[in-house]
């Protein structure tokens, strides 16, 4: 049964804006659409007519393909914009860009950028709904979503998990998000990486714990997510080598031991196998790491569902 | 014809307090201070519950002119600094071209003289172009008039460099103005490194970026031997470390801005830009830590770092916006709501940081009530309040994050050289 809140006409610029209550609704719809898109037929007439633009500033694969299914198959029109090519390039600024879209009839904003908070401006500038695809290091609400609701779906609840995220805690977006999600729906969060890529004060802003030793943090562990290691931090002297990396930080079957027995492996990919994750245990059959890029689909066509106001019971059955 | 100030609480500098007097001003020159002063030629103001004050004057500020008058020139800066209660202030280098030889300090000091708002006075560079790479003409600069010298926002990162600068300025008895900031630590940072930076995920600007400089700044005053004043204070350990330095007999002087002394890191929490500046806001204990430096000594002077940015250059995405807020109009009505109607400091430190010490500091006879001074006055209501409102700024430039805000302290008149420079 889905929980009957309104979405509608909502921004998601990260989760500290919703409830749990939202996000539970979120993950019931989300478990609606992933029938969906199993269906061999997997398109839904839900949002005929509505205009959903997907304002891409930074590259992206399964990011920008996952919100342009979504929106697909719920029938929407889509408009893709990409920095490349566009007049960017020729100095416009993002105000100007946007309010030349807009005046084009949208009635959704998708948005990937390099600065925090540019999807607050884009609202700003619009008045429309806006979903965060993902701004600088800033935020990722909808993988944390979608890693949320991978968890969920497993284990019913995050109520009370042991939930270890290794890697560059510093830059990534999908922890800031996550951390607030996971929080927020009863999780326990243990943050893991050297100093050189923890933020600082992250217990006082998030509320959890960091470990610097992952044998230490993994101990117990419901789910372990490891994120992505850029060479690019190499290069800026936050670590010496990949190797060295790997020797601390990467999950093998060594370090897995320490974990719960059904312990769920996770990666927001795309990953560098061999690095922060060995195939032993990306392919092991714990690993969750494909089912995540599924439900990505799904928790957007979700998002897309509620807040632009698809009805529940008629066109989604 | 002369004008004649009746009734207001006058500060008396020979008394340090208020006093209620009448203010006789002839031509440039306060004429006379007393009770009771009858005189039929003069024109009268009266000045019934309000506090008259010596200009304030600020001793770091932006007017962007030459070269970036779109956001502010010497006359609309002017007119905002009077409007603020300002007489005096001056001006950094920072400008296109660089205020680094005398044509474009007399091109300075003329426009200021033909606009007569408010007293200009111009810090030369430190290094030729502010490009920190060779020491500017320093000799022929103080000659033109210069009052101080500072590469401002571009600090310079040779300390090599800075110690002949300290070492050749030293000659010419100068105070050589620092903003304190090693780059190599603040990198890309957007705003202070720590809670904020972690929550918004922007680029932090660590604490240690300014007390690297701080530091080496210090010891290189000592060795050299030479005045040097910190711009804009923002961090605990770097108010420590003046303290530390003042009391070693070292001639180091430091100023605070009154946004650093009045908000934290909290205010970026909506990403405004108008709370993007530099050095960044820092933590609630950064905060008190500044109160306590200004109130025991450490902190000399509160100055505006007024630094006018358009609109459209702020309304973009906060790593793209440029850093600084403008401070003339805002200056006294934020300090005397936040910090003295509340009880931390009262009106005559006010007046010793906004106006006897940077006066001290640049070497300038300023900011004296008494006969025979230079008219250099304001006169303000302590009891009327006010929404600080954008159509009300009389900058160009309207990027400030007090914007809205409801503050006590009205300014309703500024007299300098013996002329109003602003009434309300």
């Amino acid at each position: 049964m889905i929980n009957k809140i309104n979405l509608t006409g909502r921004c998601l610029f990260d989760l500290d804006d919703y409830s749990p209550a939202e996000i539970e609704t979120i993950f019931e719809t989300t478990k609606v659409m992933k029938k969906i898109i199993q269906r061999d037929y997997k398109k839904v007439p839900t949002l005929n007519g509505k205009t959903v633009c997907t304002l891409f500033f930074e590259d992206s694969t399964r990011t920008r393909i996952s919100f342009e299914l979504a929106a697909k198959r719920l029938s929407a029109d889509v408009i893709s914009f990409a920095k490349k090519g566009s007049s960017l390039k020729k100095g416009e600024t993002l105000q100007d860009t946007i309010y030349t879209l807009d005046a084009m009839g949208i009635d959704l904003y998708i948005i990937r950028h390099e600065s925090p908070g540019a999807p607050a401006l884009v609202n700003r500038y619009t008045g429309k709904p806006v979903l965060n695809a993902g701004d600088g290091p800033h935020a990722h609400p909808t993988q944390a979503l979608l890693d949320m609701f991978s968890i969920w779906e497993k284990k019913d609840s995050l109520k009370g998990l042991k939930i270890v995220i290794v890697g560059d805690i510093l830059h990534s977006r999908v922890v800031r998000s996550n951390l607030i999600g996971m929080k927020k729906m009863g999780a326990k969060v243990i943050v893991c990486g050297p100093r050189t890529l923890m933020p600082p004060k992250v217990d006082d802003v998030y509320g959890v714990i960091p470990e610097y030793d992952l044998n230490k943090a993994v101990q117990n562990a419901d789910v372990i997510m490891a994120l992505r290691m850029q060479l690019e931090r190499q290069e800026q002297g936050l670590f010496p080598s990949l190797g060295e990396y790997s020797k601390y930080y990467g999950l093998n079957n060594r370090v897995m031991k320490y974990a719960k027995n059904d312990v769920l492996i996770m990666h927001p990919g795309p990953m560098n196998r061999g690095v922060e994750i060995l195939p032993e245990v990306a392919d092991s059959e714990h690993s969750i790491i494909i089912a995540q890029v599924t439900n990505g689909v799904a928790v957007r066509m979700a998002l897309l569902f509620l807040i632009l106001g698809g009805k529940i019971g008629r066109e989604v059955k | 014809m002369m004008k004649l100030l009746k009734n207001g609480k006058v500060y008396l500098l020979d008394r340090k307090k208020f006093v209620k007097s009448d203010v006789l001003i002839s031509g440039k020159i306060i004429k006379k201070i007393a009770e009771n002063i009858s005189e039929k030629s003069a024109e009268e103001y009266d000045c019934t519950g309000l506090h008259i004050f010596p200009g304030f004057v600020d001793m770091h500020c932006h007017l962007r002119d030459p070269g970036f008058t779109s956001k502010e020139d010497i006359e609309s800066g002017s007119l905002s600094a009077a409007k603020g209660g300002f007489t005096s202030v001056c001006c950094m280098p920072n400008t296109k071209p660089a205020i680094d030889n005398i044509s474009t300090i007399n091109y300075v000091s003329r426009k200021a003289r033909d606009v007569g708002k408010t007293k200009i006075f111009v810090i030369g560079a430190m290094s030729k172009g502010i490009e920190g790479k060779e020491i500017a003409n320093i000799g022929s600069m103080v000659k033109g008039g210069v009052v101080a010298i500072s590469d401002d926002g571009n600090c310079i990162q040779d300390t090599n460099l800075t110690l002949n600068v300290m070492r050749y300025a030293s000659t010419f008895n100068i105070p050589i103005i620092v903003h304190p900031e090693d780059y190599s630590l603040s990198g890309k940072g957007q705003v202070n490194y720590g809670f904020m930076s972690t929550k918004l995920g922007l680029e932090g600007i660590p604490s240690l970026s300014e007390e690297m400089i701080v530091s080496r700044e210090i010891m290189l005053a000592e060795v050299t031997n030479s005045h040097v004043h910190l711009a804009h204070l923002s961090t605990k350990r770097a108010v420590k470390m003046v303290r530390r330095a003042k009391a070693d007999g070292i001639n180091v002087t430091a100023e605070v801005t009154p946004h650093h002394l009045i908000l934290t890191e909290k205010a970026c929490d909506g990403l405004d830009t108008n709370t993007k500046m530099k050095p960044p806001l820092r933590t609630e204990e950064d905060r008190q830590a500044l109160i306590e430096g200004l109130l025991d000594g450490t902190i000399d002077a509160v100055a505006t770092d007024h630094a006018p940015h358009l609109d459209y250059e702020k309304e973009l995405e906060f790593p793209k916006a440029p850093f600084g807020i403008i401070g003339f109009e805002s200056a006294f009505p934020v300090i005397y709501t936040k910090l003295i109607k509340t009880g931390v400091m009262n009106l005559e430190q006010l007046i010793e940081k906004m106006v006897i010490n940077p006066a001290k500091i640049i070497n300038k006879d300023l900011g004296k009530i008494q006969e025979g001074a230079k008219a250099d006055l304001n006169a303000i209501d302590l009891n009327e309040s006010f929404i600080f409102t954008k159509d009300e700024i009389l900058s160009k430039s309207k990027n400030s994050p007090f914007i809205g805000e409801k503050f006590f302290g009205k300014i309703k008149m500024t007299i300098c050289d013996g002329k109003f420079t602003w009434k309300e």
